[in-house]
């Protein structure tokens, strides 16, 4: 190469670049748009699977739509005109007909169901699925045993159209537990071809792959940019959905979501920020909706094994000192729940979740603390950095309360890749932290949060025998239907936690969506997820 | 010339050998278990030993290592746990969106860099230096998202002529057959105009961002390199001849200016290529900085090991390319046997 030729070469690339003109974006293709739902998220699906190694929440949302479950829930009206799944009511989605019995559900599948490559679903293809979601391990395993759903003898073909669960024992959860995501129908004939001496479940295949009977099946994934789905025309679980084709983009900037929002580009914005949410809202030029998290709560966790939060007066102290309006007013701009401030610490109703009796009382606080015979505290506050948005705030609040009652607190922000081990680990003294449960029940929140199983979320490691005798009891009672001692149970469980406050509880949050002003039938799940067949775009 | 490349080439194996090792053992250190992170919520212990071992996290590090270069030596990068798919398929489809972002912004920067850099030079004190000077500092200290952010507000949420900040291109557009990854080419071999222009409106935005921010150091090497160059004895030379005013800048001083201004322009490129991150994420751009990012989150090894690998071969290929660069622009320099 001459260099005067490399050099003039230079120059003339510089300037044919100089000459290109400003961006004149042709007119949106109309027709399309309208059939068309763009949902834009901070993240897109690692997995299409629920069943997959690691699938994350994202990821749910595909196996929502692309698969169909036995049963589902009916949907609901609440009071401010928003659309809710409705947890008291079943109805059959792949199934014509339930039929519980003493120790055995069976359910006859609707006839005319076919998977998205045009086979027929049969019983066997539902067996090869829970068998599937009982062995792979991992989440769907541990979801799939919180219904009492754990060997694969449980399932039973009767004939090519019937289909039965077995129970181990009485479980109210069991039922429920089917219209979860996890017991999807996979088309089995389809997955055995995939199936390796590896992968004896074809997790590889469903990865990127829907194989499904659902109302959409993915077309087009790239992961971390978008997700395009087509409408399975043939779906049979449900009413034809609207929506012919839905892209999925991955717009990590919460602050560009917003303008793309506002500015009319995309249709839904799903899982807002608090903050923005509320903004939103006053502008008033979208269509806000915003439900409580059904069985959900943020609250402050003390670690009861060691000192100084093994001391009793010591919680009760901090739970005085709570800032809680300000949380409510400044960290998550009144979306959400107060639970606090309620009449008693002796709950009369089973209402879940509901307020403790504990208000802001300094002078109470100092009492108890003077009481513990505590001196002056030095203790960390940890938070997931992956929720900063919400727990920063609050962890910060609480420090600058609690150092009027001598307890000197050090932020702990915790990256969210280290929150579970963490958790893990049960050393953290205090921490800021969410849970919610997919079974909307009482007794499912304090089996996972204050059990002796002692499980993961149950980050105090409080056990009593005492609190484990009213959790049982409320799960064989509920199981048998036994209402009365049900709600004693429960009363006995939640007064107990609330005496005790292992967990100071905060507040019950909110999940925030903003559609477009032509966009309706978005309904509220368990999951807090999208599901796409009930929206319609006019 | 070919030889000298092959000699250059060999003296590199030992750099990645250790940039091999070092980013192995980086990743297993860092805090943060991917089996529980994989393990998702309502993990039992049984569950995140299950993932372990599948993940073969279980075996000793040293067996860990030896099957990850087995890996390598057979172009298997491994497979990345967040998105589910190889990490060299995510590398090859990301590099390229990185590097037409990238580079254009670097063309950007470079058509008002560097005349801008000339002329302050030339006019030393006057209000051209010192706009050049106000510009690269302001394009320095302001934060890469900030900028992004900025330009966003302005003409996608204000004014409307850029279009929404949504990655490569507009949601109704398809991409265009995959060549080289870069859209701007790929949409003109196969005559496509109209995707041609969508993505180039995807890409100005951005591009101006990174453009922005890279200004700084261009402009100031380039005055700096100017200013010493005319100040030699050649210029002085020249213009005693009587000739143009035209012709020693250009002829004679600034092609003697160029050798430090492409240097810098290759630490800006390699630099830009890794650090775009935050553009990337400000403008949903499928890059593979914000892929790294995202793994890291996730402790997801494989693609971090696979990006840092991608990096140092990007890295020491763009200098040796300086290199024999050098010997074009400057008959002097020449590459010692």
């Amino acid at each position: 190469m001459k260099r005067r030729e490399f050099l003039r070469s230079m120059t003339a690339l510089a300037a044919s670049t100089a000459i290109t003109a400003p961006a004149i974006f042709s007119a949106a293709k109309a027709a399309s748009r309208k059939e068309t739902l763009l949902l834009v998220t901070e993240n897109g699906p690692n997995n299409l699977d629920i069943h997959g190694i690691g699938t994350n929440r994202p990821g749910y949302e595909t196996s929502w739509n692309c698969y169909d479950r036995l049963i589902t829930h009916e949907k609901k009206t609440l009071s401010d005109g928003s659309i809710s799944y409705d947890r008291d009511k079943l109805k059959g989605e792949l199934a014509d007909d339930m039929n519980i019995g003493d120790m055995s559900v069976t359910f006859k599948l609707k006839k005319n169901a076919k998977f998205h490559d045009g086979t027929p679903v049969t019983a066997n293809d539902v067996k090869w699925s829970f068998d599937r979601a009982v062995s792979v391990g991992g989440f769907p395993t541990v979801q799939m045993k919180a219904g009492s759903l754990v060997k694969k003898e449980q399932f039973v073909v009767v004939d090519d159209a019937t289909f039965r669960v077995d129970f181990i024992k009485k479980d109210r959860l069991t039922v429920p537990d089917l219209a979860v995501i996890v017991p999807g129908i996979y088309n089995s004939g389809l997955l055995k071809k995939h199936v390796t001496e590896k992968d004896s479940w074809a997790l590889e295949y469903t990865k990127v792959n829907t194989a499904g009977s659902g109302a959409y099946k993915v077309v087009s994934w790239k992961p971390g940019v978008e997700t395009i789905y087509e409408r399975f025309d043939d779906w049979v679980g449900g009413e034809k959905p609207e929506i012919q084709r839905v892209i999925w983009r991955t717009i990590p900037s919460a602050g560009n979501r917003r303008a793309l929002m506002e500015r009319g580009d995309a249709d839904i914005s799903f899982d807002l920020p608090a903050k923005d949410f509320s903004e939103m809202k006053k502008e008033g030029k979208l269509k806000m909706i915003s439900n409580p998290i059904g069985n959900g709560m943020y609250s402050l966790e003390l670690n009861v094994v060691h000192p100084p939060f093994n001391n009793e007066k010591i919680r009760q102290a901090i739970a005085y000192a709570i800032p809680y309006d300000k949380i409510i007013s400044a960290a998550i701009f009144g979306v959400g729940n107060p639970l606090f401030g309620g009449s008693s610490n002796d709950v009369s109703t089973i209402a879940w979740p509901q307020p403790t009796a504990y208000k802001t009382d300094m002078a109470k606080a100092k009492a108890l603390m003077a009481e513990s015979g505590a001196g002056a505290i030095d203790t960390t506050i940890s938070f997931d950095l992956g929720d900063a948005v919400n727990s920063e705030p609050i962890a910060e609040l609480i420090q600058e309360s609690l150092a009027q009652i001598d307890i000197k607190t050090t932020i702990n922000k915790v990256p969210g890749s280290n929150w579970r081990s963490e958790m893990a680990k049960k050393t953290m003294p205090m921490m800021v932290n969410f849970f919610s449960g997919w079974l909307d029940y009482p007794e499912y929140f304090f089996f996972w949060c204050y059990s002796g199983q002692n499980a993961i979320f149950n980050t105090p490691s409080y056990v009593s025998a005492e609190m484990d005798a009213f959790i049982d009891g409320a799960r064989a009672a509920a199981a048998v239907g036994d209402k009365e001692s049900y709600s004693t149970d429960v009363k006995g469980f939640i007064s107990k936690a609330w005496h005790e406050v292992p967990r100071v509880p905060l507040f019950q949050p909110f999940l925030n969506v903003a559609t477009q002003k032509n966009i309706s039938g978005y309904c509220y799940w368990f999951h807090r997820q999208v599901d796409y067949r009930s929206i319609v775009k006019a | 010339m070919l030889a000298t490349i092959g000699k250059r080439l060999v003296t590199v194996i030992p750099t990645l050998i250790g940039v091999i090792i070092v980013t192995f053992l980086l990743t297993r250190v860092l805090p943060g278990d991917p089996a529980v992170y994989f393990a998702g919520p309502a993990a039992t212990p049984q569950s995140i030993a299950d993932i372990r071992k599948q993940l073969g996290f279980d075996r000793p590090l040293p067996e860990q290592f030896l099957r990850y270069v087995n890996d390598l030596a057979h172009g298997n990068f491994g497979n990345s746990l967040s998105t589910g798919r190889p990490v060299s398929t995510e590398i090859t489809s990301r590099l390229p969106a990185s590097a037409e972002l990238t580079l254009t912004g670097l063309l950007l920067s470079m058509l008002i860099a560097v005349p801008l850099g000339v002329l302050a030079a030339v006019r030393q004190g006057s209000w051209i230096d010192h706009l050049c000077r106000i510009v690269a500092t302001v394009g320095v200290s302001l934060p890469v998202f900030f900028t992004g952010l900025l330009l966003v507000y302005i003409f996608y949420f204000r004014l409307g002529w850029a279009p929404a900040p949504i990655g490569r291109l507009d949601v109704f557009y398809t991409a265009p057959a995959q060549y080289t990854g870069f859209y701007l080419i790929d949409s003109l071999l196969t005559g496509d105009f109209e995707a041609f222009r969508a993505a180039l409106s995807q890409l100005l935005l951005p591009a101006l961002t990174l453009g922005i921010f890279s200004l700084a150091p261009i402009a100031r090497m380039t005055r700096a390199s100017m200013l010493a160059v005319l100040a030699s004895d050649f210029v002085r030379t020249a213009r005693a001849s009587g000739l143009k005013t035209s012709t020693v800048i250009i002829t004679y001083a600034f092609r003697n200016a160029m050798l430090p201004v492409v240097t810098t322009l290759g630490m800006v490129f390699s630099f830009l290529l890794g650090a775009n991150v935050l553009v990337e994420k400000v403008f949903a751009w499928p890059g593979i900085g914000s892929y790294a990012v995202e793994a890291l989150i996730a402790s997801d090894f494989a693609p971090v090991q696979g990006f840092v690998l991608t990096m140092a071969i990007l890295y020491v290929a763009l200098n040796m390319a300086i290199d024999v660069l050098y010997g074009i622009i400057d008959p002097r320099v020449r590459l010692e046997g």
